[in-house]
């Protein structure tokens, strides 16, 4: 009589110390989900995520600190910063990136976080651009984008911006390549099933740049929308191409609402 | 780019354990791989790593080749007096990557 009884306090515990765990990680989740839309975090391996949690853990704080002393480096013909101008980018940064990317009135046309910045050093500290995926770029979006984490992303989607998005979704659900695969066939139709050794998310661009475990380094949206191209078989389009453009803000608009979770870690 | 990052506790107990977190860019190759060129790339990794309080080893390790980039190191040690930590990266040419931080110990 006494077994059973046993047993029966033994499943209890393990039943309750279940549930206690996975409410702490739903709760740990809940800021990586809003309404039905949810960030690749909420899929990652709680090893994954405990890096990306931890700022001294996770490696693309490497690339925040290089461009935190960026910042204030002087460069260029006219002998400026980024601090002489903006001063701290803790306050003149804040949520910026969230609204990314930008119809830009002077070009009229849009910008990711990327290329606003080599703009601005083209335009006020008559510096050479950096290259697309170099480190100092790459550091200095990753500083850019930490100063909006937890901001929600707030992309405006009216106005001369409006054919932009209606082409990023044109080719979010437009077929491509070889596999004759759209984005949204694996990310909208697939969405949480196993592929390649990892979940495939919902395709939110939140948490760019992301340190990316394969990679081993810090990774841009251009370079993911590259890889995914690569993947259907098609000839990609280049780094910064209209296409791109886009899709990143069509991108941001779907996820609308989730806060810049960079610099994220995946696998 | 070789940046390091360190975190330690704004002050520690004496003679109590703490953790110290650290972080260095490294590309950490593994001497495997093949290059576009189908020639091997040169094995090129941190080897050693050793953390001194005052002058004083008080934790080291050896890397292998296996170790992923932007190596991540966390370990646990005892102070009895605060001073100038050390830490150190030394890769297979010899590179060295440095961090000092100063440590408070009370009690």
């Amino acid at each position: 009589m006494r077994r059973p009884s046993h047993i029966a306090f033994a499943l209890t515990l393990a039943v309750a110390g279940g549930a206690a765990f996975a409410q702490a990680q739903s709760e740990k989740d809940a800021k990586y989900r809003v309404g039905d839309k949810y960030t690749g975090y909420t899929y990652a391996d709680p090893t994954t995520q405990s890096m990306q949690d931890d700022d001294y853990v996770n490696p693309g704080f490497l690339w925040v600190q290089e461009g935190e002393k960026l910042w204030s480096a002087a460069e260029g013909a006219a002998g400026k910063s980024c601090a002489d101008c903006h001063g701290k980018a803790q306050e003149s940064m804040k949520a910026v990136g969230a609204l990314y990317p930008k119809w830009q009135e002077k070009i009229g046309k849009l910008e990711n976080v990327e290329q606003r910045i080599n703009q601005c050093r083209a335009d006020n500290m008559k510096a050479e651009p950096w290259k697309w995926e170099s480190p100092a770029l790459l550091a200095m979006t990753a500083y850019v984008q930490l100063q909006s984490r937890g901001q929600p992303v707030d992309v405006a989607v009216e106005g001369p911006v409006k054919p932009h998005l209606q082409n990023g979704e044109r080719l979010f659900y437009m077929r491509h390549g070889q596999l004759d695969l759209s984005c949204a066939n694996c990310h909208e139709d697939n969405d949480g099933k196993w592929m390649r050794g990892d979940h495939l998310g919902q395709a939110m661009a939140n948490g760019f740049p992301t340190y990316r475990l394969k990679e081993q380094t810090l990774i841009s949206l251009q370079f993911r929308l590259i890889g995914c191209v690569r993947d259907t078989r098609a000839e990609a389009y280049p780094y910064g191409s209209d296409e791109y453009l886009d899709l990143e803000l069509y991108l941001a608009h779907r996820g609308k609402g989730l806060p810049v979770e960079a610099p994220s870690v995946r696998r | 780019m070789a940046e390091a990052r360190v975190k330690l506790p704004d002050k520690v107990k004496k003679g109590e354990p703490f953790e110290i977190k650290t972080l260095v860019s490294h590309p950490m190759e593994t001497g495997q791989r093949k290059g576009a060129d189908g020639k091997i790339v040169p094995r090129m990794i941190i080897n050693k790593f050793v953390a001194r309080l005052n002058g004083e080893e008080v934790f080291s390790a050896d890397l292998a080749p296996a170790i992923s980039a932007n190596p991540y190191l966390s370990f646990f040690t005892v102070a009895n007096a605060g001073g100038k930590l050390e830490f150190e990266w030394i890769d297979d040419q010899g590179q060295k990557s440095a961090y000092t931080a100063e440590l408070k110990v009370e009690g």
